[in-house]
């Protein structure tokens, strides 16, 4: 086209002009939405801890969640205490769902202790403890929430990703996957931690067995099912201590 | 005005970006497993090549040659983080959906080559056209490939049992049919792919090469 663009000196100036309305652009997008994001994901989490417990609006075979106009009364009438648990003791705090995971895992990795968040919850005259998991499924995070009972037997549990492949490991987030968890045991008949495996070819597709410590794999998302199963036994034995306390009570 | 409409027209058909330039392969391979995804997919590019063919054309004579690939990513990728961020703060649900596909959209070769073949050279009128017919013509494959994996695949479509139940063993499933998870794994995208363009091939003689 016309000389003046093949310049050097024209090119280093497009570059940089460019770099900055960009980055202006993007700075000024990302700074004026951010109280909006940071509050879609605070009801989010509410939602989250809700549908673990079975406070949702499931229809038919799809995850639904409560609204987001009802999310935050239902999430106070519901969670009764926020908990976070140190070792076999727990300290209230109303705060304790912003907890960030993910921070307290690379916490934890500099040898600092993690607090790990606790949630109790009551509906039709039962407890619920929920508990949140995070990991690593094929492309990137996985995470969870997992309402047990006080014999850490599962109660609910609701999975998401951040990008694992549609149809495959992104199923982990079907009711059909996450229905399977309810009622499965996290602890041997000992009372020694087992935790979840989701198995292949665990001949108990339907599965009936409660106690096995199993749950049928999604056929193609063998990585992401395998990180479901560690970030269960990794992040739900750090709360074993705790739980015994209250077996004997 | 009849060269205008060949713009939308010929991606469809003669000069499709995945069957006829094997463009954009990549993501006909990844997300294809389902119908939903393919469908989301396929509005997400005709979005962002619309939206990125005028911006790429209406810049057309001020981008310097020497860099002009680094200022098309720098658009496409953009484009597709404001409407990432815009979707998080406005319609949260929706955006939870699409995050997936915010990564395989930059790295579309056919938006690259789009912006390169066409838009460069093309006022935005013409490019918002080309941009939309090639979007089609890549969405039109995506649903073709989608809709037979998930239906042999998983034995759905759109997440509804159209085949049965296959662990109740109703419906098809009774007579004693299986889905055939193959279909799930990329490789069978690409031999799907490949039957739709030696179909394609068969029935215009004109487009075989030499």
């Amino acid at each position: 086209m016309e000389q003046r663009t093949d310049k050097n000196s024209y090119t280093i100036i497009f570059a940089i002009g460019m770099v900055l309305i960009v980055g202006a652009l993007l700075a000024f997008l990302a700074s004026s939405l951010k109280p909006m994001i940071t509050e879609n994901e605070r009801l989010e989490k509410q939602q989250n801890i809700l549908y673990a417990m079975g406070v949702n609006a499931n229809e038919g075979t799809s995850a639904n969640f409560v609204s987001t106009e009802d999310a935050p009364k239902l999430f106070g009438d519901y969670i009764k205490k926020q908990l976070v648990v140190e070792g076999k003791t727990a300290t209230e705090d109303d705060q304790a769902y912003l907890i960030d995971v993910k921070k307290e895992q690379a916490k934890a990795k500099n040898g600092e202790t993690r607090r790990l968040p606790l949630f109790v919850g009551e509906k039709d005259g039962k407890t619920f403890y929920i508990a949140p998991i995070r990991g690593k499924g094929l492309w990137d995070a996985i995470w969870g929430y997992v309402a047990l009972d006080k014999n850490m037997v599962v109660q609910g549990a609701y999975f998401d990703h951040k990008g694992e492949t549609p149809g495959l490991g992104a199923n982990i987030k079907q009711r059909y996957f996450m229905d399977d968890f309810i009622g499965e045991h996290l602890l041997s008949e000992g009372g020694a931690f087992k935790g979840i495996t989701v198995a292949k070819g665990n001949a108990d597709p339907k599965n009936e067995d409660k106690t096995d410590n199993e749950v049928d794999a999604i056929a193609g998302a063998t990585i992401t099912g395998d990180g479901v199963t560690a970030m269960i036994k990794k992040d739900l034995k750090l709360y074993l201590p705790y739980f015994q306390t209250l077996k004997g009570n | 005005m009849g060269k205008d409409s060949r713009l939308i027209l010929d991606p469809l058909a003669d000069n499709n970006p995945i069957t006829i330039q094997v463009l954009g392969i990549c993501s006909a391979l990844a997300i294809t497993a389902e119908l939903e995804a393919s469908i989301v997919m396929s509005i997400s590019v005709l979005f962002v090549l619309g939206v990125g063919n005028v911006v790429i054309s209406l810049m057309r004579n001020i981008i310097p040659s020497k860099i002009r690939i680094i200022v098309q990513l720098i658009v496409v990728a953009t484009l597709v983080i404001i409407v990432d961020l815009v979707l998080k703060a406005f319609a949260y649900e929706l955006s939870k959906t699409l995050s997936v596909f915010v990564g395989l959209i930059i790295t579309n070769c056919i938006i690259m080559g789009r912006f390169e073949a066409f838009a460069l050279g093309n006022s935005p009128w013409r490019s918002f056209l080309d941009g939309i017919g090639n979007a089609l013509g890549y969405g039109v494959i995506l649903i073709i490939v989608g809709f037979f994996r998930e239906l042999l695949g998983s034995g759905t479509l759109l997440g509804f049992p159209v085949l049965g139940d296959p662990i109740e063993k109703t419906g098809l499933y009774a007579l004693g049919y299986e889905n055939n998870g193959f279909m799930l794994l990329s490789p069978m995208a690409l031999i799907v792919v490949g039957i739709i363009i030696w179909i394609q091939r068969t029935k215009n003689k004109a487009l075989i090469e030499d």
